[in-house]
């Protein structure tokens, strides 16, 4: 395992406003090519940790490279070489479909000639050839989610987060998204993505577990099951978060 | 530059497929403008007005005449009594009783001195006010002249000149005001509103995301508003110069330029409105109360500043139109340069650095 790659690399990093502590000396690695699960309640402090690892905000103190590229001082190169998706898999309902990919593949800087074969590329995978040129409105809920992620990697970045991206979807389309999930990851782009349903979490080649602003865990969920004596990953949660460990 | 400008388009397909954008953006204006110029008018024109005539000499003949020939009035009833006037009013077939004194002419001659009535319908107090006005000043007028042939002494004339609104045309009144108003909704509440959506879609998160600079996204999303707003402007002038015949006496550049300013400022108000909420409808909400009341009723459009109690004046003050409206008057009616708008361009400068400033400070960087 750790001869591999690290593509993030986070060390004693705190996030503070005022008197308190939203990241508590995290540190951790994610390595190429990897499915990153970033778990823990509402409140824990993830959104705050991944804003950070998207170069929106800055640390108090502490270290961490996303890509290779410092959270304090290279924001826009982190930027570049990011991929982002939130839980609203938020598109533009009011353009079609091959405008979205060309608005989103243009704000990455990429080229006109490029992104016309991607969009092909994409329209093809997804069979979605007959709708390009349909309004994303018109598009069935599990589609749009699909269109999302696909545009959220449609400038090839290294590494993509995912803020809770299967949130009010139904089971199907979830199963779905993680077939998506994995093939990206196959291709080797890493994925980081933060959901609070546990059996998803079953499927993240490590996860690390967050209660009040500090990693309480971080392993492979099968390993996280034998440290805790849990048959499931619901089960090492709730006995994180009850702090039986401790 | 290249992302930018795909941003820039992606924002006019926005406005191009929502059509309530597109009409407060293109229909709105039209109407307002034939609204305020045709509908809501101070002036009066053929109003009916009833004749009771006791003398019924030359003299009495020749001020109706003149009153009717002046356009303003209608004999709508000629009266023989005093007690049809009440009824006359009470159906309202007259706004207005003209009542001449038994032996009119006679003790004009003998005398110098007769007595006209004046009964008006007090129910609009307005148009009252108007009508006793125009006809009081037409029956004047025709005094003046007959005095002068007449050469008797010691006779004081008024002589007033309405001064660049010869005609008191409502017009001049509301074409500054209108443009004012359009111009603080389409930039202020389209645009505040057009941020707001981002946020609450949550496109906003992945725009912050990418490599797009906030300041480049904020740019972006106001640009297409301002060059649109422009565009109004100048619709506005050739409306009101073509169909209600306004002129602009003034420099037709430092106009322009002024409302560039004035664009942008209403634009940094937009933009302050929605980095301070994150719900759209919050965001109209406050662009309508906050802006639209205060800019008809708070700025000199309709009714005088000066006359206003102090507090409500202060307030007056406060708000970026009351400005506007003083510059475009200043420059199209009054014909004035620079020199005479410079303390309120420099008033909009300033609040233009206060409302981004303030924005900037506000500005959430942070997803939520």
């Amino acid at each position: 395992m750790s001869t591999r790659e690290k593509i993030i690399t986070v060390s004693n990093l705190y996030k503070k406003f005022g008197s308190f502590t939203a990241n508590d000396d995290l540190t951790f690695d994610v390595y190429k090519g990897e499915i990153f699960g970033f778990l823990g309640a509402n409140g824990a402090g993830k959104t705050t940790a991944i804003k950070i690892l998207c170069g929106l905000s800055k640390p108090t103190s502490g270290k961490a490279t996303i890509a290779g590229f410092d959270v304090y001082t290279q924001t826009e190169a982190i930027k570049n070489s990011i991929g982002y998706m939130s839980q609203k898999f938020s598109l533009y309902e009011d353009l079609t479909v091959a405008e979205n990919i060309r608005f989103f593949g243009g704000i990455y800087g990429m080229t006109r000639k490029d992104i016309k074969i991607k969009t092909q590329l994409l329209l093809d995978k997804l069979g979605l050839q007959d709708s390009a040129k349909k309004l994303i409105k018109d598009l069935p809920l599990g589609w749009r989610q699909k269109l999302a992620f696909s545009i959220a990697i449609v400038h090839d970045p290294k590494i993509v987060f995912l803020d809770e991206p299967t949130g009010g979807v139904d089971p199907i389309t979830r199963r779905q998204f993680w077939n998506q999930i994995y093939e990206a990851a196959s291709e080797g782009v890493t994925v980081f993505v933060t959901t609070h349903y546990m059996d998803e979490a079953e499927y993240c080649d490590r996860v690390s577990i967050m209660v009040d602003g500090r990693i309480a865990a971080l392993d492979t969920p099968q390993k996280l099951k034998e440290t805790f004596g849990a048959d499931s990953m619901n089960d090492v949660f709730i006995k994180l978060a009850r702090g039986d460990n401790k | 530059m290249k992302h930018f400008l795909g941003f820039v388009i992606k924002e006019f397909y926005h406005i191009f497929r929502d059509k309530r954008t597109l009409a407060i953006l293109f229909i709105m204006p039209v109407v307002q403008m034939l609204l305020f110029g045709y509908v809501v008018t101070n002036e009066i024109k053929d109003a009916k007005i009833g004749i009771l005539d006791h003398s019924q000499d030359v003299v009495t003949k020749k001020i109706t005449d003149k009153l009717v020939s002046s356009g303003y009035f209608v004999v709508t009833k000629v009266l023989t009594s005093e007690d049809q006037i009440g009824a006359c009013f009470r159906n309202a077939s007259v706004k207005e009783v003209v009542v001449f004194e038994p032996d009119f002419a006679v003790k004009l001659q003998r005398d110098n001195k007769a007595a006209v009535h004046l009964i008006a319908d007090a129910s609009d107090a307005n148009s009252a006010n108007l009508i006793v006005s125009y006809t009081s000043a037409i029956i004047n007028d025709y005094v003046q002249k007959e005095n002068a042939q007449a050469a008797i002494p010691m006779q004081i004339g008024i002589e007033s000149r309405m001064l660049y609104n010869e005609e008191l045309k409502g017009v001049y009144m509301f074409v500054p005001g209108t443009m004012t108003l359009i111009l603080v909704l389409i930039c202020a509440l389209l645009t505040s509103v057009s941020i707001v959506r981002e946020k609450e879609l949550g496109t906003m998160e992945i725009l912050l995301a990418s490599p797009l600079r906030p300041l480049q996204i904020i740019i972006g999303k106001v640009m297409p508003y301002a060059v649109l707003s422009f565009v109004n402007v100048i619709t506005i002038l050739l409306l009101s110069n073509f169909v209600f015949g306004l002129p602009i006496q003034g420099s037709i550049v430092l106009l322009l330029l002024e409302s560039m300013l004035f664009i942008l400022l209403s634009l940094s108000v937009g933009i302050f409105i929605s980095t301070s909420t994150s719900s759209q409808q919050t965001a109209m909400l406050m662009s309508m109360m906050g802006l639209m009341l205060p800019t008809i009723i708070l700025s000199g459009f309709i009714y005088p500043v000066e006359n206003m109690p102090l507090v409500l004046q202060w307030l007056c003050h406060v708000n970026p139109s009351t400005y506007f409206i003083i510059i475009i008057k200043n420059i199209m009616l009054k014909g004035l340069g620079f020199m005479g708008v410079w303390k309120e361009t420099l008033v909009l400068c300033g609040m233009i650095v206060f409302f981004i400033t303030m924005s900037v400070r506000k500005f959430k960087i942070r997803l939520e």
